[in-house]
């Protein structure tokens, strides 16, 4: 992972090749370490070239839903007159996930470079980089660089001496889950709540001010140069020799009860028991791990056993019952309570509902007075089914997937730790979570 | 988003007696209107400097007034209910005046297993707030709780202001609170 701790040898450095490295953040420092490269060879190819490569590497969106980029930036129609514009999705709030955070903090210029060259690529002069408004640290020093690659004339009119314009700005957020929803981002951006919107029309049709967009993730736009500088071959390589699905490098974010917590890269494929004992060191204090939730908070919750057997790509965490997401790894040991811990999910899907949705807005809030009752030992033996219930109903139903997302903490908890709940409800045992204060 | 149930947010403050009834200084005049027209020159709409609008104008004043925002409404072509609309949407925006230093500790399930509860509670007893969302007697602090900080490998991070601090832990709250006194 490089930062905070060294590398592990079975990681495969790319994107975090430069975590830790103060003099990598500077245009200078970044040209140095090759950088800028990609982009210069970018602004001199056909666009639908660039897309092309992309498309050929595999390339999967970071971001959580992994649509594949090269499919996505070819859904812009190009020389339609309009303004296209790229939107990066900086928002990073999925619980368990903080790669991009690390991304921008140490190699911000990585991320301009993708930007830039993404952009190009799908016809727009402008990106928006949206970072939540929390990330005090990424955002200056994002700012920072953003404002030096401008003064160098790497971005701006006649990029890097190219005759082409591509610019680049930090747009800062104010605190909302849910504006890292694509839709919502751009309403957020746009000066609006960030309620997300009804599709279609799909953004590559009417995104950010009405405008055919594009939205990626940090990650999806910091992996494209590399792309542009070994090729898709080479990206492509780096996966399971079955599997053709899942390609290249993902930076996984370990958190909650795990010896070394951090980010790790690791090629697509990689065993996900050994990943978690050997590189993450199981975990801690002798005990064991009893679940994991290996895609951010919003994927079902596996057992150990299920993830002891996993493999680490996007058709691999299916396999396992799960899904790879945004690769936010969260381990939960057996000194928890799992009803405990999915009360505490449901809390968070509560607060950041947009409240559009009726499904979501109530069944989100009712979840989560139902799990907190039988967390303080005031559970009834019909609760259980009421939630299932509630899950079902808010599953599927809603203008965006939040809903879907608190569901399902409750819905893979339920199939596999019902006898906890069961034991909560009969036997009256408190694990109170937290008093909600009005 | 803050309608919801848990005490993050600065609509879910108590809103403490000072500060709230000062006449409204007028933010956007010399350095910070001309850093408003800069912004304006990046997006093809106004309101698109809406966020950034209300981010100088707490930066400049601590909190968010409904005067304040009249003011950006007026620069930005707005009217006052549809700023205020949007303000309420985001938790980062303070409705009311807060301590100075103004404490988030994330509590989410990542921190929530690492013992972030325990920091709250250190929190809370060494500021003197004692509860949540209420600054204490000195003026000097209000502590939140806050949802996911996208940094959960560095249990249990905390912001003090724009300050953004990572592993903290109860035995180390006495010094962060040495620093911001
Ligand atoms: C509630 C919600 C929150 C999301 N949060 C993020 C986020 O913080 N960052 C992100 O990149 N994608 C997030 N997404 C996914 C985006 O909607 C979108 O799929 C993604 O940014 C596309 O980029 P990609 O194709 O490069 O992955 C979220 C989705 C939902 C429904
Ligand atoms: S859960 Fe605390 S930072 Fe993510």
């Amino acid at each position: 992972m490089g930062y905070p701790h060294k590398p592990h040898p079975r990681e495969t450095q790319v994107l975090s090749t430069h975590f830790g490295t103060a003099d990598a953040r500077t245009a200078e420092g970044w040209k140095q370490r090759g950088g800028y490269k990609a982009l210069q060879n970018a602004l001199g190819m056909d666009p639908l070239a660039i897309q092309q490569v992309v498309k050929d590497s595999g390339l999967r969106g970071r971001g959580g839903a992994g649509f594949p980029t090269g499919l996505k930036w070819s859904f812009m129609k190009q020389g339609d007159g309009k303004p296209h514009y790229l939107c990066c999705n900086a928002d990073e709030s999925e619980p368990g996930t903080f790669k991009d955070r690390e991304i921008m903090r140490w190699t911000p210029h990585a991320l301009i470079e993708g930007c830039a060259i993404g952009a190009y690529a799908i016809g727009a002069e402008t990106a928006y980089i949206y970072i939540r408004g929390e990330f005090t640290e990424p955002l200056d020093v994002m700012e920072r660089a953003v404002a030096e690659a401008r003064a160098a004339g790497i971005i701006g009119k006649n990029a890097m001496g190219s005759g082409k314009t591509v610019d680049v700005w930090v747009h800062k957020g104010a605190g909302a889950y849910i504006c890292g929803e694509e839709t919502a981002l751009m309403n957020s951006l746009e000066g609006k709540r960030g309620n997300p919107r009804i599709k279609p029309p799909f953004p590559a049709v009417a995104g950010l001010f009405g405008m055919p967009t594009t939205i990626n993730n940090v990650e999806t736009l910091t992996a494209v140069p590399h792309i542009l500088n070994n090729g898709a071959d080479w990206y492509k390589k780096m996966s399971r020799p079955d599997n053709p699905k899942s390609t290249g490098t993902k930076l996984w974010s370990v958190c909650g009860n795990i010896t070394r917590p951090g980010n790790y890269e690791v090629e697509m494929g990689f065993p996900f028991g050994e990943f978690l004992q050997d590189l993450c060191g199981g975990a801690p204090n002798g005990r064991k791990i009893k679940a994991v939730i290996p895609g951010g908070s919003s994927v079902p919750i596996i057992t150990w056993e299920e993830a002891e057997s996993a493999v680490m790509d996007y058709e691999g965490m299916v396999a396992a019952g799960t899904m790879l997401g945004s690769a936010g790894c969260i381990v939960i040991d057996e000194a928890q309570s799992m009803p405990r811990q999915i009360a505490r999910l449901a809390r968070f899907y509560a607060h950041e509902s947009c409240a559009q949705c009726t499904q979501c807005r109530e069944g989100t809030a009712w979840t989560t007075k139902i799990l907190e009752r039988i967390c303080a030992g005031d559970g009834t033996a019909e609760d259980l089914d009421t939630l299932l219930s509630i899950a079902d109903n808010m599953t599927g139903k809603t203008i965006c997937v939040l809903s879907d997302s608190c569901a399902t903490p409750v819905v893979s908890g339920l199939q596999r730790w019902r006898h906890e709940f069961e034991a909560l409800i009969t036997r009256k045992t408190v694990h109170a979570v937290p008093a909600v204060v009005a | 988003m803050s309608h919801g149930p848990s005490a993050t947010g600065g609509a879910a403050l108590k809103t403490g007696g000072h500060g709230h009834h000062e006449k409204h200084v007028p933010v956007f005049v010399g350095e910070t209107e001309k850093r408003l027209q800069e912004l304006l020159t990046r997006y093809p709409t106004k309101q698109a400097a809406l966020l950034p609008a209300l981010w100088m104008l707490q930066e400049a004043r601590g909190w968010v007034s409904e005067e304040g925002m009249a003011e950006v409404a007026t620069v930005l072509g707005l009217t006052p209910a549809y700023v205020k609309g949007v303000v309420t949407f985001y938790t980062m925006y303070h409705q009311h005046p807060v301590g100075k230093h103004f404490i988030q500790v994330c509590t989410t399930s990542p921190c929530h297993v690492c013992g972030a509860e325990d920091v709250v509670k250190a929190f809370l007893e060494q500021t003197g707030c004692g509860e949540l969302g209420v600054t204490s007697a000195d003026g000097k602090y209000t502590v939140i709780e806050v949802e996911c900080l996208g940094a959960c490998g560095f249990a249990t991070p905390v912001m003090v202001n724009s300050d953004f601090l990572e592993s903290i832990t109860p035995a180390t709250v006495a010094d962060v609170l040495k620093r911001y006194g």
